[in-house]
């Protein structure tokens, strides 16, 4: 029989990790399951700015390094493997992975979001050929060349400008008249004379043959259609993607209470629809996902957990 | 794993003869970082089988668009010198490349 852990954590981003770390201060025998790399989407940030305390020159791997070190100091166990199937019904929480199956009297529920994909025809056929997601990990791919970025909000904005620093010109595209981005972002966007904006307009197609060689943006006003093509001497230019996330709760659908996109409700206190089922971070409906309100949520779901299982299983 | 560079690319991958995979990453690259210890585990179990060889793009950024690797991290399987295929980004994982080598082995 395999071992009973007190909490089963399951994403090794912020959230997981702040749970991780608050689990296992409280002594409570705790796993962090992690499928890919710990951090989560803070990793492929390369300025975190706005984590108060944070260092100077703080990065999302910097931040996520001591978080990591944080939570192996008091005595959480992490692996690295993935979740294929939860049982979430019955006391003993049931979390089934490739590799393993893991049990535990209280789940935390830390999968968070990943990038949401355009949907758009040559979307996935140039996805590496091009189409990117992680500004940090192409960016230098597009140094002299042109690149659009595709979004509006806060990521959209500081990875374009990030990209300022590779590509000859950044175009963001976005599908309204007005940025979403902080005001702050926008500030330093509008000021930033390597970046151009095309409004209103969304991709309607992705182009080219084994490589992106030309983008179709629709007016959403006008419906006009306008094909936009590489520089003939550049032969290709960069599509990064930056529309928002998708949250990674497929597997637990039926088991706790989603709203219509499959973000996690829970209360204040992180407590999920199922008890003993607990969320935190970007998984969860709120109205702010960012590194500092992750790991808020991790360490309010730990303590509650804590107090759960106390509840639950010693009296 | 071979540390490939763009000195000796042509030679130990374009003119190798047999199954070679290349590992394309970078160092600002943390899902490449995060995917090499899958890459070096299979580097052990198919030992004599298939030739794994890594390359560090902010070094050799030419090469790895000559090679159409414009996104990270990618894994090619070259035989004979010619590109059999490819794994990048989400399909970039140990299954992934697993089965690229199954399908070519």
């Amino acid at each position: 029989m395999s071992k009973l852990y007190d909490v089963i954590i399951i994403g090794g981003g912020p959230a997981g990790l702040s749970a991780g770390l608050y689990s296992a201060r409280a002594r409570m025998s705790t796993l962090v399951i992690e499928k890919d790399r710990n951090g989560g989407q803070i990793v492929t940030t390369e300025e975190v700015a706005n984590y108060p305390g944070g260092i100077p020159e703080e990065t999302g791997p910097s931040l996520v390094a001591r978080m990591v070190e944080q939570v192996d100091e008091f005595g959480a166990e992490r692996i690295k493997d993935s979740v294929l199937e939860v049982d979430m019904t019955g006391d003993i929480k049931v979390v089934k992975c490739k590799n393993a199956t893991y049990e535990a009297k209280a789940v935390i529920i830390a999968s968070g979001a990943s990038p949401r994909k355009i949907g758009c025809p040559g979307e996935k056929e140039l996805t590496g050929k091009g189409v990117t997601y992680c500004a940090t990990c192409d960016g230098a791919f597009f140094t002299d060349l042109e690149v659009f970025a595709i979004g509006g909000g806060d990521t959209a904005v500081e990875e374009a400008m990030f990209l300022t620093k590779f590509a000859r010109k950044v175009t963001i595209v976005h599908r309204r008249d007005e940025l979403r981005a902080a005001k702050s972002i926008q500030e330093k966007a509008f000021k930033n004379d390597k970046i151009e904006f095309i409004w209103n307009s969304e991709v309607a197609e992705i182009k080219g043959d084994g490589i992106v060689e030309s983008i179709v943006l629709k007016n959403r006003e006008t419906g006009e259609m306008t094909e936009h093509f590489a520089h003939e001497d550049d032969g290709t230019f960069g599509i990064f993607v930056f529309v928002g996330y998708t949250p990674q709760t497929d597997i637990f659908k039926g088991q706790v209470d989603m709203d219509r996109t499959g973000y996690i409700h829970t209360d204040e206190l992180m407590k999920t629809s199922q008890e003993g089922i607990f969320a935190a971070g970007d998984v969860r409906v709120k109205t702010l996902r960012q590194v500092v309100t992750a790991v808020a949520d991790g360490a309010i779901a730990a303590v509650q957990a804590e107090k759960y299982i106390e509840d639950k299983f010693e009296h | 794993m071979l540390e490939l560079t763009k000195d000796n690319f042509q030679e130990e991958v374009l003119d190798s003869k047999g199954l070679v995979l290349v590992d394309y990453w970078s160092d600002g690259c943390e899902p490449c970082k995060a995917l090499m210890p899958d890459v070096e585990a299979l580097a052990s179990e198919y030992e004599g089988k298939v030739v794994f060889g890594k390359l560090n793009t902010m070094k050799a950024r030419r090469l790895a668009i000559s090679q159409r690797v414009l996104g990270l991290p990618t894994i090619i399987l070259y035989k004979d010198g010619e590109k059999v295929g490819e794994v990048t980004k989400d399909d970039a994982n140990k299954e992934g490349i697993k089965n690229l080598i199954e399908a070519h082995i």
